[in-house]
């Protein structure tokens, strides 16, 4: 029941825009993000745009598809795809550390470099850091779009899927806490105490301060303050460098040529976690294309109710010999059903969301994991 | 039924792919083991507030709380782990540091340990669940304080870091009480009474990650007491229909036709067609959840299936799943 304040999500438009250069797909672990990435990105390319598509651990078979049989952080073409349309589309998978070390590389020289990368304290950081797969993502992405804004690729549309974090938000919040930490007060103070502060603040945080740093060195021993001093101060002419680039990424974000599309299940909580990214995005100014809900139930015999479907499959079961009737018509009644319940929640998030474009894409009986799925996910994509 | 004392397991890791059913498992699990008259800790460490919405209670807060009891005299309390709280709590206990945890705290020393030292959150929360698994009694016939722990663990994708403990430490501690600490807290993890419980669709995706799961694990050393298959739907047509209907076989047509004829429903060529391709994609999914089914069953460990909740786990029917759990050997 759509409403005239609740528009239809027609990413057709969004993609056949010359201007938008990136299409974000987020939302909460599990709704199909990394899919429906790949499934615009293909569509893309068939329509005729010039298309790389930076996916972050595709299923196994979805990246096979894809033709990322390895994990090289370098895009790579896909082939058969329609390129009729003069379009074309190049796919990669990111791996985090090695961007990590590239932007390391890129930005000492090669000593210190070579310290940095072999820092104990650093190798923990850029491996396991929460947060760190969020922030190579937005470096990438950033990366990309140097390259397409420098010509030194032809592209002319980022697609880019985000990492599988329990909320939404953590792709935007997580660089941020990265950023924060790198920069942050205790981090500064163990290793060059007299840069920071006032001369009163001084006093107060050094004495906090060697009692911490002797606290944890009893606590971890002495290699490890060891460790992240020699690591700050191998990194501290990159800190500024480390900031502004994400800065920058993030403002690239809020650019009108951006379009975020919130994928999410027709899961009240799924459903929940997009109304709270939509509130963000909106304060924060960042271009929402819409919401995107997957996997939704659509029952194929729509004229009939789950109710009738159950009652006349138990009038078969009772008369004999219509069993595989009875079952079909069971079949109906928990599609009816679930379909039913999907509506509901799509409904209320429409009540409770006007004005914000909604597009819905059918369940599929199994798993997307070809060129031939991605495209049928695609044609859902279009609103019609 | 089994009481309080016939498993060696003490601690119940619940893990799997996000998504497929990790806190709401972990729940019924506790529930379960209550129901044997045992006294039970229920634990989340990402200060998500899952299991309290699961259970329909209060948030979970950094003391332990009574959440249910049960008539056996079982009883399940409810726990949110949180790093900073237990690196105060451990330097309390082993340095009695007092106001100086103030000043670490000022100077963001704990935000720094708890948030960022990577390994240490881990080793803080962890070393948590471990401290009320070896809790006893105070007084002379000393018993321990929980039967046992139940922790509703990471994902599948970082449970092998947060468990590997000792790994994690070892990069950043060498020596010293955490050292000391990352030790005993492995060992226990290694030992029978340790139990990592994988929850997995059966879907090929997070059928996948449970594969590569248990590899993982494995490689630490670390026992998976089960594969947990959630939300099973119970297939519909008998086998010789269901091939009937996936090769669309025109007798299940006029068969189909013929039976809503005799109940009085007036069919059209959009509502049989509509039911004939509900029933192929039933069955093609059904097809598919064998599949997956198969595949675990040919691993060497014991796989539970729990039916899927139509009306889902908000109604009230998490008892259900309890149920089948308690009904399962060597839990
Ligand atoms: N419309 C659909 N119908 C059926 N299956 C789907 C559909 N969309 C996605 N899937 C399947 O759901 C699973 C999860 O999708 P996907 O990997 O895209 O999610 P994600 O949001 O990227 O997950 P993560 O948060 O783990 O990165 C995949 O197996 C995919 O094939
Ligand atoms: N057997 C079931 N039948 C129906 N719905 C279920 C069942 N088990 C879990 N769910 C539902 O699936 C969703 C995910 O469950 P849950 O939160 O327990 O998963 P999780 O693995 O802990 O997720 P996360 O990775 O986000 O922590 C919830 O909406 C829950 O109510
Ligand atoms: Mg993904
Ligand atoms: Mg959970």
């Amino acid at each position: 029941m759509a409403t005239p304040q609740t528009p239809v999500l027609d990413l057709d438009t969004i993609l056949g825009d010359r201007e938008r250069r990136i299409v974000v797909c987020c939302g909460s672990g599990g709704v199909g993000k990394t899919t429906t990435a790949a499934a615009l990105a293909v569509r893309a390319a068939e329509q005729g745009r010039r298309v790389v598509v930076l996916t972050i651990d595709p299923a196994r078979r979805l990246a096979q598809s894809l033709g990322l049989e390895e994990l090289d952080n370098t895009p790579r073409p896909v082939t058969g795809l329609d390129t009729s349309a003069g379009g074309s589309l190049d796919a990669m998978m990111l791996d985090m550390k090695r961007t990590f070390d590239e932007v390391v590389e890129a930005h000492a020289t090669p000593d210190k470099a070579a310290q940095i990368l072999a820092n104990p304290f650093y190798i923990a950081v850029s491996s396991s850091f929460a947060g760190t797969q969020e922030y190579m993502a937005m470096e990438k992405l950033g990366q990309l779009r140097g390259l397409m804004a420098d010509g030194s690729r032809d592209w002319d549309l980022i697609i880019v899927d985000t990492p599988p974090s329990r909320s939404a938000l953590d792709f935007l919040d997580a660089p941020k806490r990265l950023g924060s930490f790198l920069d942050g007060r205790f981090i500064r103070l163990l290793t060059a105490p007299a840069k920071v502060g006032g001369r009163a603040s001084l006093k107060v945080f050094s004495a906090g301060v060697s009692l911490a740093g002797g606290v944890m060195t009893k606590l971890l021993g002495g290699d490890f303050l060891r460790d992240v001093q020699t690591f700050v101060a191998a990194m501290d002419t990159m800190f500024g460098g480390f900031r502004q680039r994400a800065d920058q990424t993030y403002a690239l974000l809020s650019r009108p040529e951006t379009a975020f599309v919130v994928v999410a299940a027709p899961e009240r909580d799924a459903m929940r976690e997009a109304g709270f990214f939509i509130e963000r995005l909106a304060s924060d100014r960042m271009p929402l294309a819409g919401v995107l809900v997957n996997r939704v139930h659509i029952a194929g015999a729509k004229q009939m109710g789950a109710g009738r479907a159950e009652d006349a499959a138990a009038q078969l079961e009772e008369m004999g010999g219509h069993d595989l009737a009875a079952a079909l018509l069971r079949v109906h009644a928990e599609v009816a059903e679930t379909a039913a319940r999907h509506r509901g929640v799509i409904t209320r998030f429409r009540t409770s969301h006007p004005g914000v474009p909604l597009g819905t894409v059918p369940a599929h009986a199994v798993d997307i994991h070809d060129l031939a799925g991605l495209r049928e996910i695609g044609e859902a994509l279009t609103g019609r | 039924m089994t009481g309080p004392s016939d498993s060696p397991v003490r601690l119940h890791v619940v893990t799997g792919k996000g998504g497929t059913g990790k806190t709401t498992i972990a729940a019924a699990m506790a529930l379960a083991l209550a129901a044997r008259g045992q006294r039970v800790l229920l634990a989340e460490v990402e200060g998500r507030q899952g299991l309290a919405q699961v259970l329909d209670v209060a948030p979970l807060g950094t003391e332990e709380r009574t959440l249910v009891t049960d008539p056996s005299g079982g009883e399940v309390v409810g726990l949110s782990v949180d790093a900073k709280t237990a690196l105060l709590e451990y330097l309390q206990k082993f340095y009695k540091l007092g106001r100086a945890g103030s000043i670490l705290e000022k100077v963001g020393a704990v935000d720094f340990a708890t948030t960022i030292a990577p390994g240490v959150r881990d080793v803080l929360l962890i070393g948590r669940v471990y401290e009320a698994v070896g809790r006893v009694t105070k007084g002379a016939r000393k018993r321990p304080v929980f039967d046992s722990v139940v922790l509703d663990a990471p994902p599948t994708g970082r449970i092998g870091r947060f468990l590997n403990v000792n790994s994690e430490v070892s990069d950043v501690a060498k020596v010293g009480p955490v050292r000391n600490q990352a030790d005993s807290i492995t060992r226990l993890l290694q030992s029978p009474a340790t139990a990592v419980h994988l929850v997995t669709l059966l879907e090929e995706m997070p059928v996948q990650e449970t594969l590569d799961a248990i590899d993982e694990l494995g490689t630490l050393s670390l026992r998976v007491g089960s594969v947990i298959a959630n939300g099973v739907r119970q297939p519909l047509l008998a086998d010789e229909d269901a091939a009937a209907v996936a090769d669309q076989d025109p007798r299940v047509h006029e068969s189909l036709e013929a039976a809503l004829t005799a109940v009085g429903i007036k069919t059209g060529p959009a509502l049989v067609a509509g039911l004939l391709q509900e029933g192929v994609d039933h069955v093609e999914r059904a097809r598919l959840q064998a599949e997956q089914h198969a595949i675990l069953q040919a691993l060497d460990i014991p796989v539970h299936a729990l039916p899927h909740l139509s009306d889902g786990v908000e109604s009230g029917e998490l008892g259900l799943l309890a149920d089948v759990l308690a009904e399962q050997e060597g839990l």
